[in-house]
């Protein structure tokens, strides 16, 4: 469904992605893993076109996206949940949703998305800066799924949030992967990342030194963990 | 007697209310142009003035006022539209002093266009036939005119609110004006959204203009005696804030008019005192975020 094909991006002097290969396949979560400030985030906003690829594809269901602008991207079909959730502070949580809803949508609906997130319906007439860290990030995903995406990118979801909060976070996420969605996302918590995805992917300094399956990955947990995750 | 003081009174705060609407008009404008931009249009006034005398030629040639009242804003919202499109577009991401100068060379090149077109001397614009008479409010005599403006301004300040609060346009803008980058990952032609709303606050400074101009005649001085003005409305209210606009202008108008009639020497002073205190208790004006 999503595939990167060599993707390097460039800030100022900096390489920061070095040719990223990655493939989400249908219905698959994948998940990038990584120390602080390796490229992780950058290659989902490159993704995006927020940041411009200096070099590699990104294709979407067979279309190649790249180049375009992210409001293109994301009509394209691209929903992104941003690191820090940037909920609009002043909007309530049902004009949060509907920046996104282009068109009325046909696989999340409102009640649909409400069913899901049930406290994000009890506040529906709240204002963005008025919700916790927690339902800031069910409003960052409620949000990103109202224009029925074929694909979602999660930056961080976990960071900041309370571990009550971060296991609502992971049935969330898988109960969104039995209804279809295609995710590709961005962890420092390794469990959740491991909980959840159908393959692991380790960057350091701006490349994918490693790629498993959460079997494989949980076998070499330890070595993974020592040689590239931790500090 | 105090049935006189009463009619005063009353004389002056539809002065005032009328005075509002035609400072609203310039600072809404202004106020939402910055809000979705982080730019401060320094043009404002020129368009304003663009605004009277494109009112004036369409009122000669069509014989209408309200033609000139509907045609000429959108014109001029044109202009803005073209110009956002045209050259502000490049600007973006750079740092607003580049914008200063654009928008600052702008009101100097339309000044010149409209003293090259119109003449410098001022023009006269006749008050529509419609609204040429008197009321009595209390026994006072009260141009019909002024009580269409403050009516109109109402009317208009309502219509605004609620596009802005029902409108999918205006949930974009509110998004936009929030955070441009989010509002763009999740869709939104950000482009779009900047060339509309440069447009419709051009458009609304021009409204302004075509009203104001059968109270002050059109002239090459009115650019500048309301950039001031439409600055303090703004910097009182926040920048950025509908209401900030609304009640930013009424204080400025209830002290021009007060101040004009009781205290004509201070009455200048009065506003940027004003001004001066809600920038020490709230440095970000009324109803504006301090960033």
């Amino acid at each position: 469904m999503l595939r990167i094909e060599g993707l390097n991006a460039h800030y100022g002097l900096g390489h920061v992605l070095q040719g990223i290969d990655l493939e989400v396949a249908k219905g698959h979560i994948g998940a990038l893993l990584g120390r602080n400030g390796v490229g992780k985030s950058t290659t989902l906003k490159t993704v995006m076109g927020l940041v411009k690829a200096s070099g590699g594809t990104v294709t979407l269901d067979g279309q190649v996206i790249t180049g375009r602008e992210p409001h293109l991207v994301a009509r394209a079909g691209i929903a992104y949940v941003p690191e820090g959730r940037l909920i609009f502070p002043d909007l309530t949580v049902v004009e949060n949703i509907r920046v996104a809803e282009r068109r009325p949508a046909i696989d999340w609906p409102l009640d649909r998305l409400f069913g899901l997130f049930p406290s994000l319906a009890e506040r529906r007439a709240n204002k963005g800066s008025q919700l916790s860290g927690g339902e800031q990030q069910m409003l960052a995903i409620a949000r990103a799924l109202a224009s029925d995406p074929k694909v979602m990118l999660l930056d961080e979801p976990s960071q900041g949030l309370a571990p009550l909060v971060v296991r609502e976070l992971a049935s969330v996420i898988r109960q969104l992967c039995r209804a279809g969605v295609t995710m590709l996302l961005v962890e420092q918590n390794m469990n959740l990342a491991e909980a959840v995805a159908h393959r692991l992917h380790v960057m350091v300094k701006g490349r994918i030194v490693y790629a498993a399956s959460p079997e494989q990955f949980r076998a070499e947990a330890n070595e993974i963990r020592s040689r590239y995750l931790t500090v | 007697m105090q049935l006189g003081t009463l009619a005063l009174l009353l004389t002056q705060t539809a002065n005032v209310l009328s005075q509002t609407a035609l400072l609203f008009f310039l600072g809404v404008g202004l106020t939402l142009i910055f809000g979705i931009m982080r730019v401060v249009n320094f043009a404002h006034g020129t368009i304003y003035m663009l605004g009277a005398y494109i009112g004036y030629s369409l009122a000669r040639v069509t014989g209408s006022f309200w033609v000139a009242l509907i045609v000429a804003p959108i014109i001029v919202g044109a202009v803005g539209v073209a110009f956002e499109a045209g050259i502000l577009r490049r600007l973006y991401g750079r740092d607003g002093s580049a914008f200063l100068m654009v928008t600052f060379g702008l009101a100097l090149i339309l000044g010149d266009v409209v003293q090259i077109g119109w003449g410098a001397s001022a023009l006269r614009v006749a008050v529509p036939d419609l609204l040429s008479g008197v009321v009595l409010l209390l026994g006072e005599p009260f141009p019909d005119y002024r009580l269409f403006l403050a009516g109109f301004g109402v009317v208009m300040a309502i219509a605004i609110w609620q596009v802005l609060e029902r409108t999918r346009f205006g949930l974009l803008i509110r998004a936009t004006s929030q955070n441009p980058e989010m509002a763009r990952a999740l869709g939104t032609d950000v482009q779009l959204i900047r060339s509309g709303v440069f447009g419709v606050g051009c458009g609304l400074a021009a409204l302004g203009g075509v009203l104001a101009s059968p109270l002050v005649t059109a002239s090459l001085g009115m650019a500048a005696s309301m950039i001031i003005d439409a600055f303090v409305i703004v910097i009182i209210g926040g920048m950025g804030s509908f209401v900030g606009s609304l009640i930013g202008a009424f204080l400025v108008a209830f002290v021009q008019v007060f101040g004009n009639f009781y205290l004509p020497e201070l009455a200048i002073a009065f506003i940027y005192l004003i001004m001066l205190l809600v920038l020490i208790v709230r440095p970000g004006g009324l109803l504006g975020k301090e960033d």
